[in-house]
């Protein structure tokens, strides 16, 4: 016999599965991989980056206007390149996952907001947190449903 | 379900006795005056300055992380803004004096009691919200016109017309104070109804009345009461109780407002618009947002307005519509409307919650360093004006801006439930709707 407790825990145990389940969806060699970002008050250009785990990422840095400089979280790296100059960062890519890149140099009034994207491998989190969305969705119409909403739905 | 916490009288006597909440005021309202100070003659540098760093990441995080989610209007009980001309409207600082009121004490008109002010005061803030959360000089001023604002509507209004109903911050606290476990209300409303006097209402000798014009033993919802706890000591009946109480009680009623209404639609638009300026990757954008005056801040202003107030409303219209046509209910749609849109309290608190977390921690180390050197002179107080930048908590973030947001979702599509049981209208076309706002937050955050 079926009870909506015994939903709720269909819904929780599907919610760790799409929260925590392994995914391997890399399959390439690591490679070297190289950038020139060009910064500005207040981006990055390109602003995304795109690896693969493992691969080795060297990113030239080139400031158009003021100084600037380059973090990127999870890694906790960082370059600083002056005004009209580049600089080099090299680094191993050996943590998966979407990472912020953040100016770490005061270069203006929106410099706390000056950001781009450092995707390592597929941004599964992205994903999972799509697939957690839409099953608590499902859930909540389906196993909150009041007596009420019965005769009508 | 409620556990009154003026049961003891330990909490009961610090809330009743007004000079612990004078202390509090006193250091509020310093800190404030500083920042405006600072705003306006310290460093420019926004990041360097106290009076950005500490509104719009201290306080800010305060506020949104834990007052407004666990203690409702908590901020508003401690608010120095209204301060100044409420002591000069009393004509005193502690208790009620005797005699006639110093100032014109006019009745708040009619027409604008709601809080469509609010909702303006609101959107104008945050059109300018780049140039003010980055500018000390324009912060400073803001605030400074703020507290000028609210010391003029006490002298010429009663009570506290400005935080009722011209507050900016006061306008969303109020709406998501519905969701937080903290309550202010009457034990018996009988005896209310027996009681000479009202003077939780009309005053005594023991406090003031009401200054946020509620009629305490109407109170329903947390929405307007400031938790000033004035009417905790005017009460001669021992008859009004601080409970905790389940987050989100005032949920289960829907309101039928539709200034409320537009409130949440205001607020979950302005965290969309937000999340996509300020944490997103255009340098376009960011610069059309910061460019006041520019035709491309017109048309950012522009854009913003229209999606707020006629898309996100607009999609939400259709999908009550919608689970009105497929009900087949004759609930009139404004009233629909306007219930439906309580479940977006939830989902907008918790769409805050997850905008918040990402530039709260990632800033949280100029707090220590502006707190060494508040002006950006090169002082360094407490040795810490050196610290270097470090962004906090890099790889949680965003794990608990998923959680919030998919707890936002579950919670608002359970109060869709519960306006459903109310309207007659079924909730998957809302639900659908609060998912695709959701799934749009993630899209912009992550």
């Amino acid at each position: 016999m079926t009870t909506p407790r015994f939903y709720w825990l269909l819904f929780e145990l599907a919610g760790l599965v799409i929260a925590f389940f392994p995914l391997r969806l890399h399959f390439t060699e690591p490679q070297e991989q190289e950038f020139r970002i060009y910064a500005s008050q207040y981006a990055y250009s390109p602003a995304k980056l795109s690896v693969n785990p493992g691969d080795t990422v060297t990113i030239e840095l080139v400031s158009m206007d003021v100084v600037h400089g380059l973090y990127i979280d999870g890694y906790g790296v960082s370059v600083t390149a002056d005004p009209g100059q580049t600089a080099r960062l090299t680094f191993t890519a050996d943590r998966p996952g979407a990472f912020r890149l953040r100016c770490n140099v005061t270069c203006g009034a929106l410099h706390p907001f000056m950001l781009g994207k450092f995707q390592v491998g597929t941004n599964t989190l992205l994903w999972r947190a799509i697939g957690l969305s839409i099953l608590t969705a499902l859930a909540g119409v389906f196993l909150f449903k009041p007596p009420s909403q019965i005769k009508t739905a | 379900m409620r556990y009154e916490l003026t049961r003891f009288p330990l909490v009961k006597a610090v809330l009743k006795n007004r000079w612990p909440q004078l202390v509090v005021y006193t250091v509020m309202l310093s800190g404030f005056l500083l920042a405006i100070m600072d705003g306006l003659v310290g460093t420019p540098v926004g990041n360097q300055n106290y009076a950005i760093v500490f509104v719009w990441i201290a306080w800010w995080a305060i506020l949104i992380l834990a007052a407004v989610p666990f203690l409702g209007r908590g901020w508003c009980a401690v608010c120095p803004i209204p301060l100044p001309g409420e002591w000069l409207s009393h004509g005193a600082i502690l208790a009620p004096r005797d005699g006639k009121k110093p100032w014109l004490n006019l009745r708040w008109p009619n027409r604008f009691r709601n809080i469509w002010s609010q909702n303006i005061t609101f959107l104008l803030v945050a059109l300018f919200s780049t140039v003010v959360l980055t500018t000390p000089l324009v912060s400073g001023g803001v605030l400074a016109a703020m507290l000028m604002v609210a010391i003029g509507t006490s002298l010429v209004f009663e009570r506290r017309a400005f935080c009722r109903y011209l507050c900016p911050v006061g306008g969303f606290i109020g709406l998501y104070a519905q969701a937080a476990p903290l309550e202010l209300r009457v034990k018996n409303r009988d005896r209310c109804v027996q009681c000479a006097g009202k003077p939780c209402y009309n005053g005594s000798a023991a406090g003031y009345g009401c200054p946020w014009q509620v009629f305490p033993p109407g109170l329903t919802r947390n929405t307007y009461c400031g938790l000033c706890m004035e009417c905790l000591r005017t009460c001669p009946h021992d008859n009004i109780a601080l409970n905790l109480r389940p987050f989100g009680a005032d949920l289960e009623k829907p309101s039928r407002r539709m200034d409320e209404a537009f409130k949440a639609f205001i607020m979950l638009g302005a965290a969309m618009i937000y999340a996509l300026v300020l944490l997103g990757t255009n340098g376009t954008l960011k610069s059309a947002a910061y460019s006041v005056g520019s035709l491309t801040w017109f048309g950012y202003a522009v854009g913003s307005l229209v999606f707020i107030l006629s898309i996100l409303p607009g999609f939400f219209w259709v999908s009550v519509r919608m689970g009105q046509l497929l009900s087949g209910s004759i609930d009139p749609m404004r009233h629909a409307f306007a219930a439906f849109a309580t479940t977006l309290v939830p989902l907008g608190l918790m769409s805050w919650i997850a905008f918040s977390l990402s530039f709260v921690l990632t800033n949280a180390t100029y707090i220590l360093s502006s707190l060494s050197d508040p002006f950006g002179w090169g002082w360094n107080l407490f040795g810490t004006a050196g610290i270097t930048w470090q962004p906090l908590l890099t790889t949680l973030v965003i794990p608990m801006q998923v959680l919030a947001l998919v707890g936002g979702l579950l919670w608002s599509i359970r109060i869709a439930q519960k306006v459903s049981a109310e309207t007659h209208i079924t909730p998957l076309p809302v639900a659908i709707y609060a998912t695709m706002a959701t799934l749009t937050m993630l899209g912009l955050i992550l």
